[in-house]
């Protein structure tokens, strides 16, 4: 039975109805802010009593940060519009295909409704040491508790883990990095625009953030060049259960072929490190190759080159190495 | 520093106020709640004028009607229907969006209301289970689809999981047997009668669509 925790340590609570109200409200009070988008990511952090935040600044009611704008040069979705309003655009279905796919396999219908874009890629770990309020390395401490001989860590990084080896949750991310997307950052410096890669930050930049967002920054929008509109997607998500469950691993590719042959592709996988992973080894390897088995078989071995799996979660290195032999071969296979 | 004693307004029995009249007044507990609100986060007291502030004495919409309700910046939804306006058929389950027992429509979208501020919701029309029915008590045709159907054992999830059929309904009135267990998977029943649960959610689709 669920343990009803009683009500929410108290906070001041401030709805802002523009982006720079919000991000004078973050200003003045730095560190101590929390910002809430859809709320999915924060409310386990505030009912657990684990991050009491003194001042929570909810995005709920700033306009301009929904919707999603189409022009010839792509797209411009704003940060609060939600997974169902992304996977039911009629355009992101029709030339960017691999989002609805990614987002329709985050989470939950009501999950959907209310988690955003924006919150879908800047959430936090779901180690669950670190989100049971355990002091580990990502929580500021000195130890990773999953990273021990008894740890639990079925789910846990296979690549590129430094000290902590918690995951990127995001089933999002991938697609968006497979898409070549830029994310608009607004912070006291003014805005600036990074590649959705740059975006997600692993633990030997800084181990206590996911992404390269500071107290004071806000992601405001994620913008998708019209480069591979319309070219051939895959996406798919390995997990325990069809809903709610995070990705054991999850894989997105865009791929252009000429004739027969990858003319460009952009390979990602996520649930492996604590960032998602763009596999541009394997991309260079597989390029003017056919979209074949032989192909597929050379991409998922260079693609697990220098995985370390660690006491419980072995089962990770066959599983992205087929997931990408699978998006190697694409749908048709 | 107070703030022990008053962080938690509801298990706190050190109060000026008695614990008794809060438990019997919404006035009284939002006085509770005011105070809790001074001590805990005295630092940023005072800054009601920034932009954003929010005011705790709120209107919601809840099924049609407009209430006054004292709510508290960190109250769910929830919390708010079941414990201020007295709409228990809404059901806590596991209190962490993972269950679907508190599924409300927010404008005609299922939500779940333990995970969601009351605060974020001031303008929006908000229906819960005790919305469905005409007001001469004739059942809203999903309803009568459970009653048909026989849809449920215990049916503590039965609220959440006509309410999301609700929304999903008016996204898709025609749906498959396959696309209704896809557009309501976002709500567990521990009896596992999820084959039963979708005949009747079914049969309430079948219903909507002659009604």
């Amino acid at each position: 039975m669920a343990v009803i925790r009683d009500v929410i340590p108290a906070f001041e609570l401030f709805q802002p109805t523009s982006v720079d109200d919000a991000l004078s409200l973050q200003a003045r009070h730095g560190a101590k802010a929390w910002v809430l988008a859809g709320g999915l990511d924060s409310f386990d952090w505030f009912k657990d009593r684990i991050k009491r935040p003194e001042v929570v600044i909810d995005l709920s009611q700033v306009r301009e940060l929904r919707g999603i704008r189409a022009d010839a040069n792509g797209l411009e979705i704003g940060a609060m519009t939600t997974l169902t309003e992304v996977l039911r655009h009629p355009v992101v279905r029709e030339k960017y295909g691999i989002l609805p796919d990614a987002a329709e396999a985050a989470a939950s219908p009501q999950i959907r409704n209310q988690g955003t874009i924006g919150g879908n890629v800047s959430q936090d770990a779901r180690c669950w040491y670190y989100r049971g309020g355990w002091p580990c390395y990502r929580a500021g401490g000195n130890i990773c508790y999953a990273d021990t001989p008894t740890g639990l860590n079925r789910e846990h990084a296979i690549l590129d883990a430094n000290r902590c080896v918690a995951v990127n949750p995001s089933d999002t991310a991938p697609a968006l990095i497979a898409l070549d997307a830029k994310f608009v950052v607004r912070g006291p410096k003014g805005e600036r625009v990074v590649n959705a890669e740059d975006y997600f930050i692993g633990p030997s930049i800084d181990i206590t953030r996911m992404t390269i967002l500071k107290p004071g920054d806000l992601l405001t929008s994620i913008r998708i060049p019209s480069t591979w509109a319309g070219s051939q997607f895959y996406f798919e998500k390995a997990r325990d259960r069809k809903v709610w469950d995070f990705a054991l691993v999850n894989v997105a590719a865009a791929v252009v072929t000429s004739g027969s042959a990858i003319e460009r592709i952009r390979l990602v996988v996520n649930g492996v490190a604590a960032h998602p992973v763009r596999l541009t080894a394997v991309e260079a390897a597989v390029q003017g190759k056919p979209r074949n088995e032989e192909t597929a078989k050379m991409a998922g071995e260079l693609a697990i080159q220098g995985a370390e799996p660690l006491q419980y979660n072995g089962f990770k290195v066959p599983l992205m190495r087929n997931l990408v032999m699978r998006a190697i071969r694409g749908a048709a296979a | 520093m107070a703030e022990n004693e008053l962080a938690d307004p509801r298990t706190s029995d050190s109060n000026t106020i008695s614990r008794r009249d809060v438990i019997k007044s919404v006035i009284a507990a939002g006085a509770v709640s005011s105070t809790s609100y001074l001590f805990r986060v005295s630092k940023v007291w005072g800054q009601a004028s920034a932009p954003g502030a929010v005011d705790r004495l709120i209107t919601l919409n809840v099924n049609g009607q407009d209430r006054r309700v004292d709510v508290m910046k960190q109250e769910t939804l929830v919390m708010t229907l079941r414990y201020k306006l007295g709409l228990t058929g809404t059901k806590i389950g596991c209190d962490q969006a993972e269950c679907g027992a508190c599924t409300v429509l927010i404008d005609d979208v299922p939500y779940y209301s333990c995970s969601v501020f009351t605060h974020t919701v001031r303008d929006k029309k908000i229906q819960t289970i005790e919305g469905l029915a005409k007001p001469d008590g004739t059942l809203h045709p999903v309803q009568q689809g459970v009653i048909d159907q026989q849809g449920f054992q215990c049916a503590f999830c039965m609220s959440g999981f006509v309410m999301a059929t609700v929304g999903y309904l008016k996204t898709n009135p025609n749906p498959t047997r396959t696309e209704l267990a896809h557009g309501i998977s976002g709500n567990l029943c521990r009896c596992q009668d999820y084959d039963k649960i979708l005949t009747a959610m079914m049969r309430g689709a079948e219903h909507l669509r002659k009604a």
